[in-house]
């Protein structure tokens, strides 16, 4: 069993991006997903520091992988699409938009690729997907059934820590939040290291709003779960980045390769963030 | 069987009632699910037995108005059967097309039906031409739904950039987020469009009299709370009040229905093959008045688009229909978004 360390999904300020990815060369995670998902005008880095990051950390033997936008619309994000796939890079697609521009090439089907039954699986694997993330709505025993119908030769990924991408809209919420609409942005959004929490009007959280995108509040954390999902076949657990405010990533991360190793006892350090920990899709999940 | 009009006239049939109310006020096409918890709109008392679609196909087959058949779930694994029997169950039954949104049920669709017309669902989040021409390309799809995500110039340049018909929402409630990424009612109740065919059900929502007001509650989580007086709408999760920055606010939309009733010739001229109505959990009655208000708004375009108006007695009609009563363009509107 291996880690991944999933997508950047909030936009962070540079001296951040670049401490996160420098820390990240020392530490034992295997593959290292870099990209933007949720919004296309984000640009705190430009495309050549993001292609200099990604020789560092594979130098650092990490296997790097680019994610791809979840909402593709407009005519620009598919021009930088396919500039993406033009590079010799795997891609992580999580749109058909990237399925169809990847032109057969390896790739790795993302969590926002609707995948729930075998027949799709192997029509993605005939199409070159080599690895495949499960919807975050697949909890882990779903995930099993799937994996028993898999085509040979396909590894299976599993968002295993951080706050659960749950909805895209063409609504920035970030900026609404603030009474701004899109095109008028401000990228607002840089204010929220880890999304914006959004409390019912009792005070528990629910959701987080990260630009586009809506999170849960709550962190998902399956560290009590990785022999299940061992046995059940599952070959990467992913971990997705957090702000030191909200929790130390290296604690997560070493926790993580604790348990890959088989070894008892090992804990997450807890969450600052409002709603703590899940285990599954569920906010109440507990166990 | 019927012939297609020039731009249909898409209409929902929760029942077979609803579908005698589409055919008879004016639908080109009805579109319905079968039961078992094969499609969308996976709630109790709506949908059809075999024998109903059956029944429902004959009187609008009668009447030149075509029936498509909605499928538009995500099958796992252990549903698989159930949900490749009901795709046969539609081409048998004589449906003029199958809405599917799973690619594997499409490719089966593909090769096991190769006649039956496939519409791509909503519920397939394909948002740009390049998703759309791989669903066209691999699986022959003739029909796209596009998600409520588009501005109008988007919707324009997705049909010039497609060789595929493209229908569009034109009225009823409004999912704001991208169809089929949308994972809000699962984190809250367990069950989602995605998994179960459900969005915030019906199952889970408990109201609550406080002195403060009345609560809508879904799986114990408050939504929403309304003081008297104040009208209380179904507590979907994306129309619910929250705290954001210390702020008590609709964070993601207000209660309201999508309406294109006042860009109706904009999106003809964009060439839209087909407008569609949502709506197959609402009543006959409702769907009577939608379809009417719709067909005439829709003959009024066609006649005179550069001089068209939203017939007045159509306006008020769908005002007084949509949630809230108010409407939106949604993401059609660049603002909104």
């Amino acid at each position: 069993m291996k880690l991944s360390v999933g997508p950047l999904l909030y936009h962070w300020t540079r001296p951040q991006v670049f401490a996160f990815y420098r820390a990240l060369l020392c530490q034992p995670v295997d593959s290292v997903y870099l990209g933007e998902v949720v919004c296309s005008k984000r640009r705190a880095l430009g495309y050549a520091e993001w292609a200099a990051i990604a020789r560092e950390l594979a130098d650092a033997g990490k296997e790097v992988i680019i994610s791809t936008l979840a909402l593709m619309e407009a005519e620009s994000e598919l021009a930088a699409l396919g500039r993406i796939a033009a590079d010799a890079v795997t891609i992580e697609a999580n749109d058909m938009a990237a399925v169809q521009l990847a032109g057969g090439r390896p790739f790795v089907i993302g969590p926002h690729l609707n995948v729930y039954n075998g027949k799709t699986l192997r029509l993605l694997a005939a199409l070159g997907a080599r690895r495949w993330v499960a919807p975050l709505e697949l909890d882990p025993p779903a995930v099993g059934a799937l994996l028993a119908e898999r085509p040979d030769g396909l590894q299976s990924e599993v968002f295993a820590y951080g706050r659960m991408p749950l909805a895209f809209s063409a609504r920035c919420f970030s900026a609404r939040a603030r009474r701004r609409n899109k095109d008028d942005c401000g990228f607002v959004c840089s204010e929220d290291q880890d999304g914006l929490t959004l409390y019912t009007r009792e005070r528990e959280p629910l959701f987080a709003l990260n630009g586009i995108q809506v999170q849960s509040a709550q962190v998902r954390n399956l560290l009590g779960a990785v022999d299940e999902l061992r046995e059940s076949g599952v070959d990467v657990l992913r971990l997705s980045p957090h702000s030191t405010a909200a929790v130390p990533f290296a604690s997560v991360i070493e926790a993580f390769a604790a348990a890959v190793r088989g070894e008892d006892g090992a804990q997450c350090p807890p969450s600052a963030l409002p709603g703590g920990y899940c285990r599954g899709v569920m906010r109440e999940q507990r166990r | 069987m019927p012939e297609q009009s020039a731009v249909e006239l898409v209409c929902p049939a929760g029942t077979l009632p609803a579908l005698h109310a589409a055919v008879d006020n004016g639908a080109d096409a009805v579109y319905l699910g079968l039961r078992d918890g094969l499609n969308a709109r996976n709630f109790p008392g709506l949908n059809f037995s075999l024998a109903e679609a059956r029944r429902g196909i004959e009187y609008a087959h009668a009447r030149q108005v075509r029936v498509f058949v909605a499928l538009n779930v995500y099958p796992q694994p252990s549903r698989w059967a159930a949900a490749t029997a009901a795709v046969d169950a539609a081409a048998d039954a004589g449906a003029d097309a199958v809405i599917l949104a799973d690619p594997g049920l499409l490719a089966y669709a593909a090769e096991r039906h190769p006649a039956l017309n496939r519409h791509l669902s909503v519920q397939a989040s394909a948002s740009n031409w390049r998703a759309l021409e791989f669903y066209q390309q691999r699986f022959g799809v003739r029909r796209a739904v596009l998600p409520r995500v588009l501005s109008l110039a988007q919707v324009r340049r997705v049909i010039e950039r497609v060789g595929m018909e493209i229908e569009v929402f034109g009225f009823g409630s409004l999912c704001i987020m991208v169809e089929g990424r949308c994972g809000l009612s699962a984190h809250v109740t367990g069950e989602s469009p995605n998994t179960h065919g459900v969005c915030s059900p019906a199952h889970a929502v408990r109201w609550q009299e406080r002195p403060t007001g009345r609560q809508a509650r879904l799986n114990g989580v408050l939504i929403d709370e309304f003081a008297p007086r104040e009208s209380a709408g179904y507590p979907t999760l994306c129309k619910g009040r929250f705290e954001a920055l210390g702020a008590i606010v609709h964070a993601l939309e207000e209660p309201t229905s999508l309406s294109v009733l006042d860009v109706l010739a904009q999106l003809l001229a964009a060439g839209v093959s087909a407008i569609k109505v949502e709506g197959r959990q609402r009543s006959p009655a409702y769907v009577a008045q939608v379809t009417r208000a719709l067909r005439v708004a829709l003959e009024s375009c066609r006649r005179d688009p550069a001089g068209y108006r939203p017939p007045a007695g159509c306006a008020a009609t769908l005002e007084r229909l949509a949630e809230g009563r108010t409407h939106t363009l949604g993401a059609y509107s660049r603002p909104w978004q």
